[in-house]
């Protein structure tokens, strides 16, 4: 029975480097949404609609979605990697996963920017 | 004096259907500190037991089992310290042979893949290749390393993928030789190594650490050659 094994792709480095940033982009958003939920008396629309209407709120959010959904892409590649032997499965779970962040990611350009 | 309780997995693949546990009960002599000697008793009882073991003194690493739950020595593991009935299982992940034998070839198999020798191409010197105080300290907490198989088979990425996934023990010899000053396939040490599967299964959930039995830290190995790889790409 021919057994090969094939490993060898040389890749993996950026994507443990970016789960570590982009970790770290998450807390900094987590300790700002605290700050702000701390600091205002009232939580109403209100004020989350003001929070919002700054550019650079919106901006700061959508680059911590964008973190979120590179560490979530990482995340669940690795699990389907342990757990997923058949490569074919392997490879349709991930064109799923990847499809379905992009679409995440077009959904809160929407909810971000849109009307 | 009061008898002290075994659960020991048996399993002879040209007698038996499946795995089963058997329990022993054994009167201890003053004496007999340590698991193995208590395993070599019940040996002596009952012969078709099997189980490795070699220098009994934690060098060898031949008796790396799994006890009460947990990989180590039978040498050096006290009796005193387990709690009854003591369970012993050969080490998970890997196929078993017959009882506490276990076929290691998939293990060594993934320990030659990183090329556990020296790598020089100069001309040896009159006497030896000389390293600085300094540097020779680099190499202290990777060369102890016994090559038991605690390690690597209390991992769960080397579970799942053992053939792929270099594990915690070949990893810790990866970087005794990137660590080397008198190495010179750094290089392509790391190009050997950089892959999702053969480096980045480890999640850093030090199971290493916690069962080897020279307290050695694979999860620290790991780590420095990560950081050895990002140092060549920023």
């Amino acid at each position: 029975m021919v057994n090969r094994i094939v490993t060898g792709s040389h890749f993996g480095l950026r994507d443990w480097l970016v789960q570590r940033i982009s970790a770290v982009m998450m807390v900094l958003y987590a300790f700002f949404m605290m700050g702000y939920v701390l600091v205002q008396p009232v939580l109403d629309y209100n004020a989350w609609t003001l929070l919002f209407a700054s550019d650079l709120v919106r901006s700061f959010t959508f680059l911590m979605l964008l973190a979120l959904f590179y560490h979530a892409w990482i995340g669940v590649r690795d699990v389907v990697m342990d757990y997923i032997k058949p490569a074919f499965v392997r490879l349709m779970i991930h064109v799923l996963v990847v499809l379905s962040l992009i679409l995440y990611m077009i959904w809160s350009v929407q909810i971000l920017w849109g009307m | 004096m009061p008898k002290i309780l075994f659960r020991i997995y048996r399993y002879n693949p040209e007698k038996d259907a499946a795995p089963y546990m058997q329990d022993y009960a054994l009167e201890l002599e003053a004496g007999n500190k340590m698991l193995l000697d208590a395993l070599l008793l019940i040996k002596a009882q009952d012969d078709t037991l099997s189980l490795r073991k070699s220098c009994r003194e934690g060098v060898c690493g031949s008796d790396a089992m799994n006890i009460n739950g947990r990989n180590g020595l039978a040498c050096i593991t006290q009796i005193t310290s387990l709690k009854q009935p003591i369970e012993i299982r050969p080490l998970p992940g890997l196929p078993v042979i017959r009882d506490l034998v276990v076929d290691m070839t998939q293990f060594f198999k993934q320990y030659h893949s990183i090329k556990p020798y020296l790598v020089n191409n100069d001309p040896p010197p009159e006497t030896e290749r000389l390293q600085s105080p300094e540097d020779r300290l680099e190499l202290d907490g990777l060369y102890e390393c016994i090559l038991c198989g605690c390690c690597t088979t209390s991992c769960p990425s080397f579970w799942w993928n053992p053939d792929k996934f270099v594990g915690p023990a070949g990893l810790l010899q990866a970087y005794r030789f990137l660590a080397d000053t008198r190495d010179q396939a750094t290089a392509e040490r790391l190009d050997n190594l950089e892959d999702p599967y053969r480096l980045f299964r480890c999640h850093t959930i030090m199971n290493c650490v916690d069962v080897c039995p020279k307290q050695l830290n694979p999860t620290r190995a790991i780590g420095k050659i990560k950081d050895m790889m990002v140092k060549r790409i920023v």
